[in-house]
């Protein structure tokens, strides 16, 4: 079949990215042909401030080499600016005369620089700041002239200030308004910001409005005067006052436009053919000047050009840097407030910082950083999230840092890792490594670093931290993705989308349940398998089939896989009590296989480390103790302390009632791993405070926590109840997994799924709806009812289960 | 190089795999979902990872200790990782799987 035809008219960050992301997704759609009115390739705009400080050069900031249109087949025309656009032909046609003929339009004009009405605005010497050849405009003029007049203070123009002092020149910022980047900062932060700026050289005239600018004989500018009644000399005129959607293309073109290309949430404009994306469209009355959403808008256009027809775009949230190095400044949100607002405020006039953060209904709405940024993107997360800040509201202005490494999983202080420490265990990457692929190489999604550094291409558990990285180097530029992502590339359903289908369609095996869903792999892979297998034998029980084939090695043999290949048992000792008999047999199995070592888990257990895997039917046959799970995700141990029994503190018998839990969720899967412990008093010796499940014994009853963790990132349990008897804990625990079971995502810990759900979603669930606990609950026993224990399965039946011999030739 | 019989296909799980020692090399020979056999060395590029317990999927197999992905018709990690791991033709007669080692 003969490909679509694709033209771009704009070779931008915007119109360029949509068509990285249709490579990416549907790459022989179309024929594409690119014009750009620019002599370049398509360049990181947003680093040409950089390049006029002198930081970075040209080369730097080329975001795709012609190569990389050869490459891809991509026909690029540069300097060729499109002047007519034939809808009804569908045709575009540049100055040049070049013609292209389309299937589908995309219009990515960007913008440009609003230049006032000002008498003298056509003077040689007066620019806007847009482009390189403005940037190169701007370091030719410094070498030659020694005034220059910046007109406007907001981001543009204190980043041409500071770029042009730099370069030498003599510098004065005019601005209309009370304070400088009145539209990111509040009126503190501005005079702070001013402060700074005078130290570093510029002179700054606040309230002032240009009324001529004045040529000399030449035609070119030689001085400029104000209203306010004085003249300043100068040879050089930048205006930073702001830019406007570049949509006069498209008007012409009969395309609707107002004060921008009007665009639907599918980045269509009026005529179906054509889209639109980038600084020149109107979406829903925005235009926006930022590139992280002309990424989120290029995502959705992409989606929607390859036919795939999902994605809407609804507008974004946008924050704000100053790129001026030694500036340190951050804004997001509704930073002024109103009437239902309240600000936290912290100011440190000496120190040269000021934070101030505001709220409204307990989630952060704005905020504004002067000084000390490094909370800012965990700010500006929150507020897109729109999470709820109460519970850490003490906190919130010492930043993350002062939050511990509790209460936010996956996070980390990124911006205060030193370079060297790394990030990526599985690929032995640091984070100095990736903070310089995203710099050198313009990487700006999770998915380019791992392709550029291999970061987190393993086994992912560093993409938290990788995203960070990306968040604090790139700043305003990255936009995380989507929550709600698909489970991994075999299909666009993401995991509660699985699991919906899972009970509606009453899928029972996994061939059926990646046919039925449209898999684009004929079996999956390492990451959705065992997430499918899990949903499928928690949803459906005794019905469904499990496939072992689907599970990670560990659970296939029960037992933990080691570096060397050897793998490690552990058995199961009930509550962590165990006999001479058992310590007997395990001593013998040691000197039997000459087990290399002997180990005590965290859990209370013993761990034979080092066995071969043809070893593995023998040693549990000799053993003859059940498995201890300790390779599941499901319920590993439930940890106790003496209690009541011996111990001169304890209220209760915690040993007893953590032998009851363990054997009544005995071989229990889960989404991942859930342990338990039960402390007899509130000295707590068996940890409760840090485990899925914590019981801890008083006087007059028990206290249960959940969701704590004890790994990467400490969460302390929260507080779930308060019940009388040991029934009682066991229904209430019981029913709280349950529920994590059928509703969590598979590898989600209860501490993940606490936090997307809210743990007052948990007490309703467990503690308001009775009727429901008791169901929860009975359907845990029910799913548990003739499980059968896996060792003595394998040990029993050798034919069966062959995969443990080794074949010899 | 010489055919040395293995095992009756039967004996190898579909997306699953047996361990072959063979002097003093490790083989892992995979089954796929639609019954094609293949054999690599059981040493991951990477770490030496054992790649006979990853988890097979398509023509593919995942490493179990890093997760990298390695193609069983070439051996080779598939990108961005970078390694190759020694490949073994095989065949299956009559229902018996052999190994040219």
């Amino acid at each position: 079949m003969e490909k679509m035809k694709l033209v771009v008219v704009g070779n931008g960050m915007a119109g360029m990215r949509v068509v990285e992301e249709l490579l990416k997704i549907s790459p022989d759609l179309y024929d594409i042909t690119v014009f750009g009115d620019e002599p370049y390739p398509n360049y990181n705009r947003i680093m040409l401030s950089p390049v006029l400080a002198n930081e970075q050069t040209i080369d730097d900031i080329i975001l795709n080499t012609r190569e990389w249109y050869a490459e891809n087949d991509i026909t690029l025309h540069t300097d060729a600016y499109i002047n007519n656009i034939d809808r009804a032909k569908r045709i575009v046609t540049s100055e040049s005369g070049i013609t292209a003929e389309y299937d589908r339009l995309l219009i990515a004009t960007g913008s440009k620089p609003f230049m006032p009405p000002i008498p003298g605005n056509d003077l040689e010497g007066v620019l806007g700041y847009r482009d390189i050849k403005d940037t190169n405009d701007m370091i030719d003029a410094a070498k030659k002239y020694k005034h220059a007049v910046v007109i406007g203070g907001g981001l543009l123009g204190l980043e041409a200030a500071n770029g042009l002092a730099i370069q030498g020149m003599d510098v004065t910022v005019i601005h209309r308004n009370e304070w400088l980047l009145e539209k990111q900062l509040d009126r503190t932060a501005g005079i702070m910001l001013q402060k700074s700026l005078e130290e570093k050289g510029l002179k700054i005239h606040l309230k002032t409005n240009t009324e001529t600018i004045i040529g000399n004989d030449e035609g070119r500018v030689k001085s400029i005067k104000f209203k306010e009644g004085f003249e300043l000399p100068a040879d050089l005129v930048v205006f930073g006052v702001g830019i406007r959607p570049n949509y006069a293309l498209a008007e012409s073109a009969g395309i609707h436009c107002d004060k921008g290309i009007v665009v639907n949430d599918t980045m269509q404009t009026f005529d179906p053919r054509v889209y639109s994306v980038g600084e020149c469209v109107n979406h829903r009355g925005i235009s926006y000047g930022l590139v992280a959403p002309l990424f989120e808008m290029a995502k959705v256009c992409a989606t929607h050009l390859a036919n795939f027809g999902i994605g809407a775009y609804k507008g974004s949230v946008t924050s704000t840097k100053l790129k001026v190095t030694g500036i340190d400044l951050f804004s997001a949100g509704d930073f002024t407030g109103g009437d239902e607002s309240e600000e936290i405020v912290m100011h440190d006039a000496v120190g040269g910082v000021y934070k101030k953060l505001v709220i409204q209904d307990d989630k952060i709405i704005g905020a504004v950083l002067y000084g000390d940024t490094a909370d800012g993107s965990w700010y500006f997360q929150m507020l897109r999230d729109g999470k709820l800040i109460n519970e850490i509201r003490d906190h919130l202005m010492f930043g993350q840092s002062a939050i511990g490494n509790a209460g936010h999983q996956g996070q980390d202080l990124a911006a205060d890792m030193p370079d060297e420490m790394e990030v990526c265990g599985c690929n032995g990457v640091c984070k100095g490594t990736i903070v310089n692929a995203i710099q050198a190489d313009g990487l700006f999604t999770l998915d380019d670093v791992k392709k550029q550094t291999k970061a987190g291409s393993s086994c992912g558990s560093c993409t938290g931290l990788v995203e960070q990285i990306l968040a604090s180097t790139l700043g305003g530029g990255y936009a995380p993705p989507a929550t709600d992502k698909a489970i991994c590339g075999c299909t666009d359903l993401s995991h509660e989308q699985v699991r919906e289908e899972v009970r509606t369609k009453k899928y029972l095996t996994i061939p059926d349940a990646t046919k039925g869903m449209e898999w684009s792999t004929p079996n999956g892979c390492a990451t959705c398998r065992p997430a499918l297998n899990y949903y499928l034998i928690s949803t459906w029980p005794h019905e469904a089939t499990d496939d072992p084939q689907s599970r990670f090695i560990n659970e296939r043999v029960h037992a933990n896989i080691q570096k060397d290949g050897t793998y490690s048992v552990v058995p199961r000792m009930y509550g962590g009590v165990t006999n001479a008999n058992q310590l007997r047999k395990i001593a013998d199995v040691a000197d039997k296989y000459q087990v290399p070592m002997v180990k005590m888990t965290g859990g209370q257990r013993i761990d034979l480390l080092g066995i071969k895997k043809e070893d593995l039917p023998n040693v549990w046959a000799d053993l003859d103790m059940p498995s201890g799970y300790a390779y599941s995700k499901g319920i590993r141990t439930v940890k106790t302390c003496v209690g009541s029994e011996f111990c001169r503190f304890g209220t209760q018998n915690s040993t007893q009632l953590g032998i009851d839990i363990e054997k009544a969720f005995d071989h229990m899967w889960a989404p991942h791993k859930v342990k338990f412990a039960v402390s007899a008093c509130p000295r707590n010796c068996a940890e409760s405070g840090i485990k899925d499940v914590g019981i801890i014994g008083v006087d007059s009853g028990w206290e249960m926590y959940v969701g704590g963790n004890g790994g990467i990132k400490t969460e302390a349990g929260q507080f779930l109840c308060k019940v009388k008897t040991a029934e009682e804990v066991l229904e209430y625990s019981g029913a709280f997994i349950q529920i994590y079971r059928e509703e969590a995502r598979y590898l989600d810990r209860t501490v993940h799924w606490i936090e997307r759900v809210g743990l007052d979603y948990v007490k309703q669930r467990v503690l308001e709806d009775a009727e429901g606990r008791k169901a929860a609950f009975d359907r845990l026993l029910y799913a548990l009812q003739g499980s059968v224990e896996p060792w003595a399965e394998r040990a029993n039946n050798r034919d069966k289960y062959k995969e443990f011999e080794t074949i010899e030739i | 190089m010489a055919w040395k019989k293995v095992c009756p296909l039967e004996d190898i799980t579909p997306l699953g795999s047996r361990v072959v020692r063979a002097d003093d090399r490790e083989i892992g020979v995979f089954r796929t979902d639609d019954d094609r056999v293949f054999a690599i060395n059981n040493l991951c590029p990477h770490k030496k990872g054992p790649l006979s317990q990853g988890i097979v999927h398509g023509d593919k197999v995942t490493c179990p200790l890093h997760n990298w992905k390695i193609s069983l018709e070439t051996g080779k990690a598939d990108e961005p990782d970078e390694g190759e791991t020694t490949c073994y033709p095989t065949k299956i007669e009559d229902g018996i799987v052999f190994l040219d080692v």
